[in-house]
Order: C-alpha cells, then structure tokens, then sequence
C-alpha cells in the first residue's frame, strides 16, 4: 500500500527528490515521497557496490519502475558501508515507506559540512510547489 | 493539456484518479491504480480498456475487396461477412506502414482499425490508393472503441465465448455495438466499438459488472509478455513481417504492395529476427539498448507476472532459436537473457518444455 504523501521535518533534501538522514558521521539516503509518486510501483533497485566512492550531486545508483528508469542522485559524498538489501527482493518497500522501510544505502561522510548546502524540509516543500 | 484529443471517456478517467500522460495525439491515463494490480487483474480476472484514441475506418462500396487485397498482406478471401483478420500494410520495400485489424461486414464493406499513431498516414495511404469507387470514412472520432480482456470478461458481460477474430452487431447493456473477439492482451476477451455519445453508458455498464479499469501502462506490458508487437518500436516501415515473425499473416501467393520484396526475404531468409527473450540476470532491458553486437532492443520492460525483465528485439538469425543466450547492454552493464518461445506468459500459454522455457 503506498504512503500517503509526507516529507520528514529531520530529514535534509536534495532538489532531485533524494533525501538524506544525518546520523554523526554517517547517513542514510532515500528517495522522497514525490519520486516514487512520479515513478510508480518500483520494480528494481541497482545498488552501489558497498566500499564505492558516492560524490554530491553524482549518480550512485538505479531505480527502475516498469516504466521508467531514475538515476539516484548522492545528497552527500562519502563512502558507501552498507546498502538496503530488503530490496531486491522487495523495492516496492521504497513506494510503501519511503523514509523507513525503503531506505537505498548507509554513507560514511567525507564532509558533514556539505549538509549545509541541502535544503530543509519547508525549502524541498518550496521547490514542490513551484515545479 | 494543450493540443491534445480527448476520447469520450476522458472525465471518467479524471473521476478515477487516472494519472493521465500524452499518447498518440490523445490525453489518455496510463494507470488508474498502478500498473501492476491492473496488470494482474487482466491476467487472473479482467479488466477494461479505453482505446477510442485508436483510428476507426469504414471502406465499403464496389471496388472495396479488391482494393484492400492489393494493399495488405493477409488473404482477405479467406474470411466471410462476421471474421476479422490480422493485416500488415506494407510499403515497396517490404516495410511495414502500420498494422491493423479489418473486420469484414459483407462482400465490399469492411471495419478496419488502426494504430492512433498512424491513423493520419494510413488515411492518406490508403485513400491515394483504394479506387474511386469506394467510399472511405474515417470515423475516430464519432465512435469508442473499448476493451475488455481477461479469462473472466465475458462472463463480466454476459457473453458466451465465440471464436476468436469473429463479430457481431449486438446490444449490450442497452448499447448497440460491434463485439469483436480481439484484443491486445493475449487473453479472451472482446473489443467493443460503439457510438462515441453511448461510450459512457457502456464504461460505466463494464465498470459496474466488475471490470477493473485498466491504464496503457497495464496495456503495454500484457501485450508485451504476449509477444504482441507494437508498431513504431517492434515493427516500423524499416522493418518487414517476415523479419518481424509475422510470415504467418503473409500470403506469398497473393500481389500486394512489397510483395516482391517479401518473397525475396522469405527465400533468402532473414539476417536478423525479432525474438522474445527473458532476462537471465536482474536488471530491465529498454527500447533501444544494444543486443551485443548487433541487435536492438524494440521492446523491454519489467514483467509483472514473472517478476523479472523481458523483451523483444531484433537479433542475427544464428541467435533466434529458442534456447539462445543474448547479452543486453543495460547502461553500461553486458546482462545475460535467453530468447524464449512465444507467448513469454499469458493465462492459458506460458512456458511448457524444456526448449529455452520454464
């Protein structure tokens, strides 16, 4: 069943509907809410290798629904420690939960200082309304 | 959206929560639900389509029969007044303009719809070369055509099952219509043609039987897992049938347009084929990726039944025996798929030996 729209207050925002989830040193990264709702019913997921270099604003993985195909884009550059293997047997869990269940990959930061060029949760709100 | 059609069902769609997405010309809804339950409702119940954007063209008059026989590729003196046939109309070179379905209604009159997207080139292609004689009416837009598929939509309807490519002029749900036993889907069914004021009457008698309605999004993939081709990715005027494994609606015998050229190629013997294929390794192939070395990708996209990639393309002729291992350039990535028998699923054939099959 797919969530009802929702955009996290904890979360920091990339324009291209990824979000990250700052933890100390390390980060979660998703897609939003308003991705998976533009894609549809997500079918597959192509990770990151675990180890590979992720650069903000790089592409560091695919998501694919049955008609399309997204790149993912890195809120953040670090060093990938571990990926969401729930989905590839299920990557309909990033349509279901977006911001739990569903999460793509854990980073190890390269600069946490580079959070401060993301958008918060009412600037991404923002960016919702005038695209 | 500006400078779209709309069919007459448009604001049913909209009062579905259709997402709705530019298709041939037309504002039509690409799911109303999400792809995959529809999909599936197609495959293990049923599930109604609106396909009025498809072209709808009423040929009749002396001249007619003859007419058609020397434009397209199938043997029209092999059906009788209540049959259809499956048609490819072909240019001098063998190419395919577009496909199409005529349903023939007496001696000289004939039903023939056609693919949205070609309806304007096949109006022009056939009125500059059907006689004078005949009387051509492009009808889209006074008529909608609806769909109805699965092993439970007759029932759905009320209807009895019938051979499949035969119709008749009935009245269903107090709506006066041709049901026609064809489809897209690879499932039973009917398409129902009716006047484009009475298609609400009609949707909303299919919806309230327990139709579940179903996008294009649902409609290309079931047609894809059946192996139905489509024109504009799988076939194209720089593609001919026999290529395309469409030999079986080819009547060597017979003179039509690019018939010359036809029987040069089923002598000879294609170069390449098009074949269906499953992937062996995750990943999903996609219109216009490379079969390595020398093949494309015409169609590809997630399977719902089978949970995996699947697709069609075009392959050197050594390669399209079933059983025949293909390698799929996915972004970058050389993925394995193996080339299977048609149909890759549908409820009544799927895969059933050992001969690159399940």
């Amino acid at each position: 069943m797919a969530a009802a729209e929702n955009y996290p207050a904890d979360l920091k925002y990339h324009s291209e509907h990824d979000w990250a989830r700052i933890e100390g040193a390390e980060a979660v990264f998703g897609i939003t809410w308003k991705a998976q709702d533009m894609l549809g019913e997500l079918v597959f997921f192509q990770p990151p290798a675990v180890g590979a270099t992720v650069t903000k604003d790089g592409a560091y993985g695919e998501i694919e629904s049955v008609k399309a195909v997204s790149d993912l884009v890195a809120p953040l550059s670090g060093k990938v420690i571990q990926v969401n293997d729930k989905l590839q047997s299920a990557p309909e869990t990033i349509n279901d939960d977006p911001y739990g269940e569903g999460w793509l990959v854990r980073i190890e930061l390269a600069d946490p200082a580079e959070a401060d060029a993301l958008l918060d949760v009412e600037a991404y709100k923002q960016l919702l309304v005038e695209e | 959206m500006p400078g779209l059609k709309r069919t007459p069902l448009f604001d049913r769609h909209l009062a579905l929560g259709a997402r709705m997405v530019p298709f041939a010309g037309y504002e039509m809804p690409v799911f109303y639900e999400g792809v995959i339950g529809e999909h599936k409702a197609v495959r293990t119940g049923s599930g109604v389509f609106d396909a009025s954007h498809m072209g709808v063209l009423e040929i009749a008059g002396p001249g007619t029969h003859q007419g058609l026989q020397r434009l397209l590729s199938n043997d029209l003196d092999r059906i009788g007044a209540g049959e259809a046939q499956y048609e490819l109309m072909t240019n001098e070179q063998g190419g395919i303009v577009d496909d199409l379905i005529v349903y023939r209604r007496d001696e000289e009159s004939y039903l023939v719809i056609v693919n949205a997207s070609n309806c304007e080139t096949d109006v022009k292609w056939l009125t500059d070369r059907l006689p004078q004689s005949v009387d051509f009416r492009d009808v889209s837009d006074d008529r909608a055509l609806i769909a109805v598929q699965g092993p439970g939509a007759l029932k759905r309807l009320g209807l009895e099952p019938a051979r499949s490519f035969t119709f008749a002029e009935i009245e269903l749900f107090g709506v006066p219509c041709i049901c026609a036993r064809t489809g897209y889907t690879g499932e039973a069914g009917c398409e129902l043609v009716c006047a484009a004021d009475s298609a609400v009457k009609l949707w909303d008698a299919i919806l309230a039987a327990g139709v579940a309605p179903c996008g294009l999004g649902a409609r290309d993939t079931l047609r894809l897992e059946a192996c139905l081709p489509l024109h504009g990715q799988d076939i194209t005027p720089k593609t001919d049938p026999i290529s395309a494994g469409l030999g079986w609606a080819v009547a060597l015998g017979k003179e039509f347009t690019g018939i010359e050229r036809l029987r040069q190629i089923a002598a000879e013997g294609p170069s390449k084929r098009l074949v269906p294929f499953v992937m062996d390794q995750p990943g999903i192939p996609r219109q216009g990726m490379s079969i390595v070395p020398y093949g494309e990708v015409t169609s590809g996209s997630h399977s719902p039944m089978l949970d995996i990639g699947i697709g069609m393309g075009y392959v050197e002729a050594k390669k399209s025996e079933p059983g025949s291992m293909l390698t799929i350039d996915v972004r970058g990535r050389p993925l394995w798929a193996v080339v299977v028998t048609k149909p890759v699923y549908t409820s009544s054939r799927k895969y059933t030996d050992k001969k690159g099959e399940w």
